[in-house]
């Protein structure tokens, strides 16, 4: 962690790390850049991940916001929104007595964008994107990525679905409000709702481009893990962030397509009068042609996707922690093998639990008995996984950066919203508990809360090797526990709904005596959400201001990690190390060792003969 | 109005502004904070941080833990399964006890490891003077604490799988249920009950139109008893059926109280099935019970009914359909099977009630099995009835006033503006003359009438002649004729007004009167 140990660092690799000629290839005119190939069509993989880190994160501002709107019309049913009319235009509307209220179709618009963005442009796009991009080719030390034209190719088909989704929100008919689930028929038929007619098409259009990106990207990731990791980087000396990442770059690949054979089966249902998922349906005054179709076709496509899905969103979240646990406890991750193990059995198994979701939709309660006992076993590597973090604390030498303080919370919340999972996916206790509010507090924990910690601890930990500087720690500080206490505050009393029986999707309650027992309870989290998300904000603005007067970074390794992401340069160039790439010797996880003289000893730094003794004897 | 928009706007953009302010005064003193650091060394100000961070692991481990519990002990009385909300349902309680078996292991791991989480982070905190172990691996551990997940997981599948595979089971051949029909559609529910037969009739989508809304095809006997009603009621202790079906998109049927749910499905018939235990009435004395039932329903009125008397079990839509998705209510009552046959008294067939005779009716013009039957029973009961008058019988031909001994041959039709019996006719009078042969000494008065359109010299003769082929059909039957009278008495004898369609339809009759028995 000092000017010394930088110098150290840069030795062993120009004396012993492996020449690949790079640089004799890239030399001259051939690879200067110009403003837009440098900063735009980037094919740069630090330049494409914080492409798609600040994409995300202006997703995630709105993604916020919209959930804002429509908790103030569940917080505060009976208050005025007119304020909001010039921001929100045609969907207030004003009575005589001045009482502004949210367009109901529209609070649904609000509600399906939210889901849409939040998981498919923050949490897929902003997280894998963004590290996937990052970490991959430093730390299996690659120059770049294996095709760095598809990866450039791979942000921009995220920004034209960006782009697309984007101008959805402004359409008169207004977006797509079916649920971010689009389920048919209604996300099918414009007749049974206006967001189903030009909302819907371009929900469909821009889906398509983001799952052109997500493959583009997860070819490269595959490949690169596999075919260009440096001289002694074996499988098992990765890091746990990448193992995290390859695993979820192959759920992608395998899970993506058949969402979007779904969309194309929707596609045609909607434009070309085909039946595959509608059948006997009267609705708006007509029986309409279409016959011996399914809803339940649908789901099941969309749902092989959205399982995986979820595990494309927090395997990165964990492999993320995992390695900020590790570095900050001055600690190897607790059983490194037991935790592959388990990130490839929970994407194994992630692909047969699908029909989770739809054990109340109509299917054949036989086949639920599969999907339930699938679903209760991935429960088992997911606590296995918890068990090693928390050892991964025990007896360590604990600092406690914003990172760290985010990596301690992601497991808080993991096991918080992974334990109520284990309800929901027994089919019997689902009677009851699906499509209420104890469904909705869970995701939420765990995609809402522990997934964006991951993101926040990958954020604080690695802004220094996307920018050179720091982010400021005491904002950090602060944005780590109003969040950590008000995410438990607005998502904890959802359970309470839920067990109630209050059902999500309710634009209000008091339709039902049954469901209209907590109005003050829907005021507190609204309050909790509105102090969250402020907290959010002085995340972005610390963001921002540190890109450019932020601390700066004075050494190679400020965290005294031990993976080949801090030998680079503090301002990395083009091929990432500017002579040979490092040669590994070790696994990822040389903290604390008993006889070292630093509580770290990097992946490049050669074995001492006793460790080489040692190795020889196991 | 513009004025208090411009007041709200400003207001939102001073909050904003605020927000702002507040952001940059916490970036400043953060700021401060660096510098103080590196004043301070950043040793010391580390092992300081690290105190009070590791102090705050410990009371935020506290805090939620006590938080959680105390809130859900707060909460508890409103939530299925405590309190009051016991199931309502014979399955329901497995299900509640299925969910407590799961909040047994799933609660202790949730304390156990955030204690561990946290107090090993306050333990072992960066302070002077620590070091960290390189503690890397152990198999042992990684084999209980993967052993120990997968013997409770295994446990929790068995028994809720057990208890899955028993409620969502269809009813068997013998069993005795009652079913019904729920159809959602944007945004209600119509209900469908079977009727006397316990049959629901077929439907076809194709069929649905403004006073068809189910589109039940009328063709199909089964449908003529089925009833639409407004509330969901219910015998306690008997086993339903739910059909569950959608018209339009996906809706979904969710009895919160009875711990039941399906997707509704246009074109895929689901079901639900389920037995009521507990009666509405007891459901309110149960909530009686609690304080937080207990109150006005109207806080604002403290003498509106109590929150406990109000209660109804509802019916809720448990699937994003639409703008409103969230108002698709229904009542439900459970009720003494006694009150229940008592209810299923005052339900009207939707058939009868809304589409017979009309141009929608494709029995229209036809007579129905039921009917003939129904006919039948009304003429054996009419005479039984006047049987019974005794010597009550009027003997006086002349009596205007509808009296016992007068009773409507309202099947007898004639094709329109002639005096020919239609097919259809000989039901009814194949009766009449059953009936005349179990009462060999009764003798009838046959009466022709009609509406006052027209000439009533004209119309005094058709309905004299209309008289006399119903004496002749049943001579044809085998009675003797002169236990028989005919009479047509034109549009003297008007039982209805003749201002209006109905009343001179009713006007145009035919009749029978016993004049001796």
């Amino acid at each position: 962690m000092s000017a010394a140990q930088d110098q150290e660092t840069d030795v062993l690799i120009r004396e012993q790390g492996y020449n690949d000629h790079f640089h004799e290839e890239h030399h001259g005119d051939k690879y200067q850049s110009n403003f837009i190939t440098h900063y735009i069509f980037s094919q740069d993989h630090k330049i494409i991940a914080r492409q798609f880190l600040i994409t995300g994160i202006f997703w995630a501002i709105i993604g916020a916001s919209m959930s804002i709107i429509f908790r103030l019309q569940l917080g505060f049913p009976e208050h005025s929104m007119a304020w909001l009319k010039p921001i929100l235009g045609k969907w207030i509307t004003i009575n005589d007595a001045g009482m502004g209220s949210l367009n109901p179709e529209f609070y649904y618009a609000l509600v399906t964008m939210h889901g849409t963005i939040i998981v498919f442009f923050v949490l897929t796009a902003g997280l894998s994107g963004t590290f996937a991009n990052l970490l991959i080719p430093f730390q299996c030390g690659a120059r770049d990525m294996a095709s760095p034209f598809l990866n450039m190719l791979s942000y921009w088909f995220f920004f034209l679905a960006s782009v697309t989704m984007f101008f959805s929100l402004f359409l008169s008919t207004g977006p797509f409000a079916g649920g971010w689930t689009a389920y048919p028929p209604l996300s099918a038929l414009k007749e049974a709702s206006d967001g189903s007619g030009a909302g819907m098409t371009l929900w469909l259009v821009s889906l398509t481009f983001f799952v052109v990106s997500v493959l583009l990207g997860g070819i490269n990731y595959v490949t690169t893990v596999l075919n260009l990791r440096t001289k002694g980087m074996s499988l098992w000396r990765l890091p746990l962030t990448v193992w995290a990442l390859l695993v979820t770059a192959i759920l992608g690949i395998l899970s993506f397509p058949v969402l979007v054979s779904g969309f194309f089966l929707l596609m045609f249902d909607r434009g070309m009068g085909t039946s595959f998922y509608l059948s006997e349906i009267f609705v708006n005054g007509h029986a309409l042609e279409n016959v011996g179709g399914s809803p339940i076709l649908y789901q099941h496509l969309f749902w092989f996707l959205g399982h995986p899905e979820v595990y494309i969103i927090i395997l990165p979240a964990m492999g993320l922690t995992s390695e900020v646990l590790s570095v900050h406890s001055r600690k190897p991750i607790f059983g490194y093998k037991a935790m592959v193990y388990s990130i490839l059995a929970i994407g194994f198994l992630s692909f047969i639990v699908w029909a989770h979701h739809m054990f109340m939709s109509g299917v054949n309660p036989f086949i639920s008995n599969f999907f339930v006992i699938f679903t209760l076993i991935i429960a088992v590597p997911s606590a296995v996984k918890v068990f090693n973090w928390i050892s991964t604390l025990y007896k360590g030498n604990i600092r406690f950066t914003s990172a760290m303080l985010f990596a301690i919370g992601f497991v808080s919340m993991f096991i918080s919203g992974g334990l109520t999972g284990i309800f929901l996916g027994n089919s019997a206790l689902d009677i009851q508990l699906h499509d209420t509010y104890f469904v909705v507090a869970h995701f939420h924990i765990v995609m809402g809360i522990a997934a964006f910690f991951g993101m926040f601890a990958g954020v604080y930990n690695w802004f220094p090797r996307m920018y050179g500087r720091f982010m400021n720690e005491t904002m950090g500080r602060i944005h780590f526990w109003i969040t950590m206490i008000g995410a438990y505050a607005i998502f904890w009393p959802m359970h309470y709904m839920g067990m109630a029986g209050v059902p999500r999707r309710y634009y209000r309650f008091d339709t039902f005596d049954a469901f209209n027992q907590f109005a003050g309870l829907n005021q507190f989290i609204t309050i909790a959400a509105i102090i969250v998300f402020a907290a959010q904000i002085l995340f972005v603005f610390n963001f921002f201001y540190s890109i450019w007067y932020g601390k700066k970074m004075t050494t190679q390794n400020p965290w005294g990690s031990n993976t080949l992401e801090w030998t680079v340069p503090i301002h990395p160039g083009h091929g990432n190390w500017p002579g040979n790439i490092p040669t590994v010797h070790r696994w990822a996880y040389d903290y604390s060792k008993e006889d070292s003289d630093k509580d770290f000893i990097q992946q490049h730094i050669p074995l001492t003969e006793k460790e080489k003794a040692e190795q020889a004897n196991h | 109005m513009y004025d208090e928009i411009n007041v709200q706007t400003m207001t939102t953009v001073i909050i904003l502004l605020s927000i702002v302010l507040l952001v940059i005064v916490i970036m400043q003193v953060s700021k401060l904070s660096d510098l103080y650091a590196r004043i301070r060394g950043e040793e010391a100000v580390e092992d300081r941080l690290n105190r009070n961070q590791g102090m705050a692991m410990l009371l935020f481990m506290v805090g939620l833990l006590v938080l959680c519990v105390v809130s859900a002990w707060w909460w508890k009385d409103y939530m299925m399964g405590y309190g009051p909300h016991k199931a309502a349902s014979a399955h329901g309680d497995t299900l509640d006890r299925l969910f407590n078996t799961t909040l047994l292991p799933t609660g202790i791991v949730f304390v156990i490891t955030h204690i561990a989480l946290f107090y090993f982070a306050w333990r072992y905190k960066k302070v002077k003077g620590s070091k960290g172990k390189h503690w890397a691996h152990n198999n042992t551990l990684e084999v209980v604490w993967s052993a120990i997940p997968a013997v409770v997981m295994t446990y929790l599948v068995i028994k809720g799988l057990l208890a899955w595979n028993s409620v969502m089971a269809d009813v068997k051949a013998n069993d005795a249920y009652v079913e019904i029909e729920a159809t959602g559609y944007q945004f209600a529910w119509h209900l469908r009950y079977p009727g006397a037969d316990g049959l629901l009739g077929s439907r076809d989508f194709k069929k649905i139109s403004g006073d068809n809304p189910l589109g039940q095809d009328w063709t199909d006997p089964k449908n003529f008893d089925d009833f639409h009603p407004d509330e969901m009621w219910l015998p306690v202790g008997k086993k339903v059926r739910v059909r569950i079906i959608a018209r339009d998109v996906l809706h979904s049927f969710f009895l919160p109280h009875f711990r039941v749910k399906m997707d509704a499905v246009p074109g895929l018939p689901t079901y639900f099935v389920f037995t009521p235990t507990k009666t509405t009435e007891e459901y309110r004395n149960e909530l009686r019970n609690y304080p937080e039932y207990n109150v006005p329903k109207d806080p604002a009125d403290p003498e509106s009914k109590m929150l406990w008397e109000d209660f109804n079990y509802e019916l809720a839509c448990a699937e994003l359909c639409g703008k409103s998705h969230y108002s698709m209510r229904r009542i439900v009552r459970v009720v003494s099977e006694d009150e229940y046959k008592v209810w299923l008294t005052k339900q009207h067939s939707y058939y009868l009630s809304a589409i017979r005779g009309k141009d929608s009716d494709p029995n229209k013009g036809k007579l129905l099995d039921f009917e003939i039957k129904a006919n039948r029973e009304a003429l054996n009961t009419a005479i039984e009835s006047a049987e019974k008058a005794g010597s009550g019988v009027n003997a006086n031909y002349g009596a205007v006033a509808a009296d016992i001994n007068t009773i409507p041959l309202n099947y007898v039709q004639f094709e329109t503006g002639a005096s020919t019996l239609t097919e259809d006719s000989k039901y009814q009078l194949n009766d009449l003359a059953d009936d005349l042969k179990k009462y060999p000494l009764m003798k009838i008065e046959i009466s022709g009438h009609t509406d006052d359109v027209g000439d009533p010299a004209a119309n005094k003769i058709l309905s004299q002649q209309r008289a006399d082929n119903v004496k002749a059909y049943l001579v044809a039957q085998g009675i003797t004729a002169a236990r028989m009278t005919a009479v047509g008495y034109g549009s003297s004898k008007p039982i209805d007004t003749s201002n209006t369609d109905e009343g001179r339809q009713k006007n145009r009759r035919t009749e029978f009167k016993i004049t001796a028995l």
